[in-house]
């Protein structure tokens, strides 16, 4: 259905595609594989006409495509799925629907509309309401939202950009199912992902890229995860990293009883629970279930309206961010782009957020910017940030180095307790794995780490103790050594049986 | 206060809401779009300007607002090729095209007519009294019997509205306001919508701008719309980014105004400059009030970068 033969594209002096092919067949689904930056987004946005080709050729459904733009694309019966929608968020589904979709009449008819997207939600199961308004839906329906969409613009082959990167496990789970449907319906899937499992799961083919060209191309039947990893980053993955034994330390945090009540409604349930120096508490969960709010709170964002916090003999429950950073609390906020870091500033001003206004980065209430530069270039190598330099926005920096930057400034300060929620969340395998590489480091310098996540798979090999929030309640923690996998996947799922959030 | 009063009262809302209306109504289209109607003001006065000079020297009405509106047209297009295509900042620009205009105006009056204001002095467009309904009593003749672009600037809300919310391009042009990307990944071009939006506002705004200085006014002064435009702004906040709303807006301004030209013929002991800030007045204190709950187009002020 789609032949792509010889893509190149350069932006400046960088080599996005240095001569890609790529061949997808009708009824079925092609994963593309690579770390960020090895140009997959590219080789898509050049099929879809958001930019154009240097070189090559592209032939869709036996006619030729070139010079096009998305709305050729489209016409064409090509869909693509960004990893951010472009939805309106004060718009219905409907009415996001009708945005920009064929026919030749001035007049929109919603009611057509809406009765198409009930029946194409029937078919394929995405259980979508027409009249729901965008911003009320949660993100894994704005992505079916998004999937309607292109199906009733009639495409053909859709192009989904790293389609699962913040859905639930049991949102994932569905996406794959409504990804099989397409695919026995005839229709053809691009599916970019740097998620081996997933890729495994679902795809006939997987094509993996490396530095803008195609590293190898495999039937999946045979396929392993290894196999895969390697022509991925081109060398062997490091092994899991062994984690030794710390000595139970003294209790440095203590929740008791932690509430939170927003506008009558109970977004945190009392929570109560307790962290040793040295030990990681792994909370997992689906998105959604008050992890932001626990996170918020124990940080000093959101002051909870019952119960207490006490960090190391200080009552903290009301106590402001700065005075909790001054005994020691950390925190990797979930949203780096706009929580964590200022990135229209340079990397030596984000490096510097948390502790500018005192010496050695200021005197006297003047900056000692010589100190920025230094110290930016020190923490750079020491966690291997990629920047250009001190002065360089951190907007320019890939997610990976940008995180790096905020655990440069928060690890850094050699914390007491950190909080750190969803930090390998759209990282490519190197950037994870130096991410969770350090918050084992702090782990053994006696760090105590709440490490909130809605992967199982990094929960269950990270925690020390392992809870689920739900609901608004967390769990009692359990040891890593008698957790029970199903226990902890019935929790997630929200069976209240297993759930004790007041106790512990 | 006795029935003619209030009969008065109503014709002089009407008749200082209908510029109003035109600049809101044009202003709603561009803030809609993604751009603020700072520079309605300016668009208005261009209107002003050119409707007057031309009914003045061509001695012909309908010319006027004809050219009023391109005046207006072209003072958008300014606007629009400034903030949508070039990025420039919509509030500075807003401001700078408002003074621009006041200052060009002022220049060309003089300039045209050898170096002294004229005395414009325009005859007012005719009435069109509507049937059965201008015969009734008291109410009657002050509110249907009035000229065209009185009765166009109120029925202009219905195929507004319409194009609003019935239309594709109307969708478009709200998706453009709320979501520039969406708009762009659904095959548009943000740019040149937004760009048409600015134009269209601006024409509707100049046709207001006529409409105060051939009808509400009868002559062509420097600086005449004098705040008038951000009046009209507040009326789009007020009502909310809707027509219908926009309306509302506009004949709460215009009554108030009305009340305070009244209040200066009952000779209440209050100072007239006093009564002159109550608009404006209002004005805050509405839109403080009304901010909290109103929702702005999402993309307004913010330019659209194509990646």
């Amino acid at each position: 259905m789609l032949e792509m033969r010889g893509i190149k594209k350069a932006y400046g002096t960088v080599q996005a595609n240095r001569g890609i092919d790529l061949d997808v067949a009708a009824g079925q689904i092609v994963g593309l594989l690579g770390e960020n930056g090895s140009g997959k987004s590219t080789l898509m946005k050049l099929l879809f006409g958001v930019v154009s080709a240097d070189a090559g050729t592209i032939r869709f459904k036996d006619k030729p495509l070139s010079g096009h733009g998305p709305a050729q694309a489209m016409a064409a019966g090509l869909g693509m799925i960004h990893q951010h929608f472009t939805l309106v968020e004060a718009m219905s589904v409907t009415e996001n629907v009708m945005l920009g979709a064929p026919g030749s009449s001035p007049w929109l008819s919603p009611r057509e509309t809406a009765s198409r997207i009930r029946q194409e939600s029937a078919t394929y199961g995405l259980d979508i309401d027409p009249d729901a308004m965008i911003g009320d839906l949660p993100h894994g329906r704005r992505q079916r939202v998004e999937i309607v969409k292109a199906i009733l613009r009639g495409a053909d082959l859709l192009i989904l950009d790293e389609p699962t990167s913040n859905l639930s496990p049991p949102e994932v789970e569905g996406l794959l199912g409504i990804m099989a449907r397409l695919r026995d319906q005839g229709r053809a899937i691009v599916f970019i992902s740097h998620k081996l499992d997933e890729v495994i799961a679902i795809c006939s083919e997987v094509v993996v890229l490396r530095d803008g060209a195609v590293a190898g191309t495999c039937r999946v039947e045979g396929a392993t995860r290894a196999g895969l990893a390697r022509m991925m980053v081109g060398r062997d993955m490091p092994p899991p990293i062994a984690r030794e034994a710390t000595a139970a330390g003294r209790n440095v945090l203590h929740v008791g009883q932690m509430a939170l009540t927003e506008r009558g409604v109970e977004r945190l349930a009392p929570i109560s629970f307790s962290l040793r120096a040295g030990e990681i508490l792994a909370i997992a969960g689906i998105d959604g279930n008050g992890q932001t709010e626990l996170a918020e709170c124990l940080a000093g964002l959101r002051l909870p309206t019952a119960g207490g916090i006490d960090l190391d003999g200080h009552d903290i429950t009301l106590a402001s961010v700065g005075e909790r950073t001054e005994l020691g609390m950390a925190y990797i906020p979930v949203d780096r782009a706009t929580m964590s870091l200022v990135t229209g500033m340079s990397v030596s001003d984000n490096l510097a957020l948390r502790d500018f206004d005192k010496p050695p980065l200021s005197r006297g209430g003047y900056l000692a910017r010589s100190y920025f530069a230094e110290r930016a270039r020190e923490m750079s190598q020491r966690f291997a940030i990629k920047a250009s330099g001190p002065d360089i926005a951190a907007r320019t920096l890939s997610g990976g180095n940008q995180q790096k930057i905020v655990l440069a400034r928060e690890i850094g300060r050699h914390p007491a307790v950190m909080i750190a929620h969803q930090p390998v969340w759209g990282l490519d395998p190197g950037a994870t794995h130096f991410v969770i590489e350090q918050i084992l480091a702090l782990r053994a310098a006696g760090g105590a780490i709440i490490y909130i996540s809605s992967s199982l798979e990094e929960v269950m090999t990270l925690g020390d103790r392992i809870a689920v929030m739900q609901g608004g309640r967390l769990s009692i923690p359990i040891d890593r050594d008698t957790v029970d996998l199903t226990q902890i996947g019935l929790m997630m799922a929200g069976d209240d049986s297993l759930i004790h959030g007041a106790a512990a | 206060m006795d029935l003619m009063m209030i009969a008065d009262l109503a014709a002089a809302t009407v008749r200082i809401s209908t510029p109003l209306l035109f600049a809101a109504l044009g202003g709603l289209l561009s803030e809609k779009a993604g751009t603020f109607a700072v520079g309605i003001e300016g668009m208005m006065l261009a209107g002003a300007f050119t409707g007057a000079i031309s009914a003045f020297v061509f001695g012909n009405v309908a010319l006027g607002f004809a050219l009023a509106a391109l005046g207006g047209a072209a003072t958008g297009s300014l606007l629009a090729f400034a903030t949508a295509r070039c990025r420039a900042d919509q509030m500075v620009t807003g401001l700078a095209v408002n003074v621009l205009v006041l200052g060009l105006s002022s220049f060309l009056l003089r300039g045209l007519f050898g170096g002294r204001a004229p005395v414009i002095r325009l005859t007012p467009p005719g009435t069109w009294p509507l049937p059965w309904l201008s015969e009734i009593p008291v109410m009657g003749p002050v509110l249907f019997r009035q000229s065209a672009i009185v009765y166009l600037a109120f029925l202009l809300v219905v195929p507004l509205t319409l194009f609003l919310t019935k239309t594709r391009a109307g969708l478009t042009l709200r998706a453009v306001g709320e979501n520039p990307e969406a708009a762009f990944a659904a095959g548009y071009d943000p740019i040149r919508i937004r760009m048409i939006a600015i134009v269209a506002g601006g024409a509707l705004a100049g046709l207001g701008g006529a409409v105060l200085a051939l009808q509400e006014v009868g002559s062509f002064t420097d600086g005449m719309t004098n705040g008038r435009g951000f009046i009209a702004l507040a009326a789009i906040m007020v009502g909310r980014w809707t027509p219908v709303g926009a309306i509302a807006g506009c004949l709460i301004f215009g009554f108030v105004s009305a009340l305070e030209l009244r209040a200066q013929s009952w000779g209440l002991p209050v100072s007239s400059y006093v009564m002159q800030m109550m608009p404006y007045c209002l004005a805050l204190a509405l839109l403080a009030g009304v901010s909290r709950s109103a929702r702005l187009p999402a993309a307004i002020g913010v330019p659209f970068i194509r990646h």
